[in-house]
């Protein structure tokens, strides 16, 4: 994974295949450090297997047998004094928390964070997303439900809407000067 | 300074599309149009498949090509990653392996635009393709 915004996209796509709801990210710059929760409302996990997670050779597919994921973020979190955290109940859903140092030199550049954010929304047409960006006082937020509503029977997964997303995105957090390439 | 974009320029370009007969009397029925999965699980990912995803899209949009766009989870050809599922109208699925940007853009003016095959076809069984749909 060469930079955080894959490993957004690894992670909510966890939550897209425990059949969540809505999803909602919130990335916050809090001092040195880098914040992310993922909040999902999804099956959720048994204390067991939340343990497992964290195992590279654990993984609830029947398409191949390793799960690199979790492992590999959590790596990139803990090499630059930071940590993953993930709490979940059977039928409640998972929360997700992984923090960052925000200058650390081993911290991986965020990344293209508008189109991955844009492409998880349109993406996944059938589950909602909350995004939100937080920096000092400022914060960007985007709710998938809004942006439904204002297609208004347009479909969101149109190559158009995608790009349009992507620019909105990229201009609203290129005005908090946030780090996106 | 330019303005930033907002919602409310989302309503504007809506009202754009919703005006373009075709798309409306086909929205209606999804079937009707292209539809492009990328396979979006760690291995996906890890090969470049946002970067693909990300041409597709692009490329769609300046060529006003009217496809559904979506992400899917692994379909088991981790070794052949970045892998898109591309279901013509009235078409089975095909799977295209070790897709880059290139192989990405002779996908679309060969077999979206024109329906030929082109090489890099992964043969599926109906089973893999249902496990996959299931994920």
């Amino acid at each position: 994974m060469r930079d955080l915004s894959m490993h957004i996209t690894d992670i909510i796509q966890n939550s897209v295949r425990a059949k969540a709801k809505l999803v909602q990210l919130t990335i916050e710059e809090d001092g040195d450090k880098l914040k992310m929760t993922f909040t999902d409302d999804g099956t959720g996990m048994d204390a067991e297997t939340v343990q497992r997670v964290s195992d590279p050779f654990y993984t609830s597919r029947t398409t191949r047998k390793v799960g690199m994921g979790i492992p590999l973020f959590k790596q990139n979190a803990e090499l630059t004094d930071g940590s993953l955290d993930i709490e979940s109940e059977l039928g409640e859903g998972t929360v997700v928390q992984v923090e960052l140092g925000l200058n650390h030199i081993d911290r991986p550049p965020m990344g293209d964070l508008s189109s991955t954010v844009a492409m998880l929304i349109t993406g996944n047409p059938e589950v909602e997303m909350i995004f939100c960006y937080k920096k000092d006082a400022d914060e960007f937020k985007l709710d998938s439900r809004e942006v439904k509503e204002i297609l208004d029977g347009v479909d969101v997964r149109l190559p158009k809407v995608t790009n349009f997303l992507k620019e909105m995105i990229e201009e609203n957090l290129k005005e908090l000067k946030i780090e996106s390439d | 300074m330019t303005k930033v974009k907002s919602l409310a320029d989302l309503r504007k370009m809506k009202e754009e599309l919703a005006n373009k007969v075709q798309l409306r009397e086909k929205s209606d029925s999804p079937e009707k149009l292209v539809q492009v999965k990328v396979s979006m699980a760690t291995c996906g990912i890890a090969s470049g498949a946002k970067e693909i995803m990300n041409h597709m899209i692009d490329e769609m949009d300046r060529q006003a090509i009217e496809a559904l766009v979506t992400q899917t989870g692994c379909m088991g050809f981790c070794h052949a990653e970045p892998t898109i599922e591309v279901t013509l109208p009235n078409n089975e699925p095909v799977v295209f392996g070790h897709v880059d940007s290139k192989k990405a853009d002779e996908i679309i003016t060969k077999y979206i635009i024109r329906g030929e095959l082109v090489d890099g076809i992964i043969p599926v069984n109906y089973e893999t393709v249902k496990e996959n749909k299931n994920d």
